[in-house]
């Protein structure tokens, strides 16, 4: 008798690497970077179908197949989740404490940069004509 | 930054500047501008010298090693004086626009 195809782990294996992968795509909202739970999902749903799968391969292993690939996939699907999870968790918090920033109450240091087009602006120039400006210090894109 | 490009009309109706500030140089921080559509300045602080008077140098974080700005957001008042700070403690997580027009709404009181 032909052992069927075992298509919960091939299914699970596609999902947990898009919940790698969808990363590039749910960092563009606030709502799915400030916290992933949308990637954190996407893992959860394919580490359970790899592990449904997997029960179905080495527990009938007469009616499915996937023993062998079934195992390496979800080990590979495990050390992406590990690897998601290391940065995630571990290398995004590495920043700065930033303990001399200018604090509430204080007055903000003076500066002098070259915008866009070359052009010298100072805190003096942002702020003549507005009623506050807000600096967004970022990482860059280089 | 895009969200706050997002809300860009609700910044100039209160008087308000957005500018951001990194390490990159001017060209590509035209050609950023021109890609991403973003109408506010960016000011280029290539030496770092800003960002290190600031005390948001996140040392050896760029490519190659080089030093960068980590993210942060001040709101500053017409007087140069700070009224408000978001330091993250996780690179994804950056202030949003509405915090920053929260807290100025609270230190200015509409129709001063």
């Amino acid at each position: 008798m032909k052992r069927q195809w075992n298509w919960l782990i091939w299914v699970g294996f596609v999902v947990a690497v898009a919940g790698l992968f969808s990363y590039g795509f749910f960092v563009r909202f606030p709502i799915t970077r400030d916290f992933p739970w949308a990637n954190l999902l996407l893992f959860g749903i394919g580490g359970a179908l790899l592990i449904v799968g997997l029960f179905r391969a080495f527990g009938r292993p007469q009616l499915y197949r996937g023993k062998i690939f079934g195992s390496i996939l979800t080990a590979i699907a495990l050390f992406l989740f590990g690897l998601f999870s290391y940065e995630i968790f571990y290398v995004l918090r590495q920043v700065p404490l930033s303990a001399n920033a200018p604090r509430l109450g204080e007055k903000a240091p003076d500066f002098m940069l070259l915008d866009q087009n070359e052009q010298p602006v100072g805190l003096g120039d942002l702020l003549s004509g507005s009623r506050a400006v807000v600096l967004i210090f970022y990482r860059g894109f280089w | 930054m895009r969200s706050f490009q997002q809300r860009l009309s609700k910044f100039d109706a209160r008087g308000i500047r957005v500018v951001g500030i990194s390490v990159d140089p001017p060209d590509i921080n035209r050609r950023q501008a021109q890609k991403s559509g973003y109408t506010f300045q960016l000011l280029s602080d290539a030496k770092a010298e800003v960002i290190r008077r600031y005390d948001v140098l996140h040392r050896g974080a760029g490519p190659k090693g080089a030093d960068i700005a980590r993210p942060a957001e001040f709101l500053i008042d017409s007087s140069r004086i700070v009224r408000w700070v978001k330091l993250t403690e996780n690179i994804a997580v950056r202030a949003r626009p509405e915090q920053v027009l929260t807290a100025f709404n609270q230190i200015e009181p509409a129709g001063r």
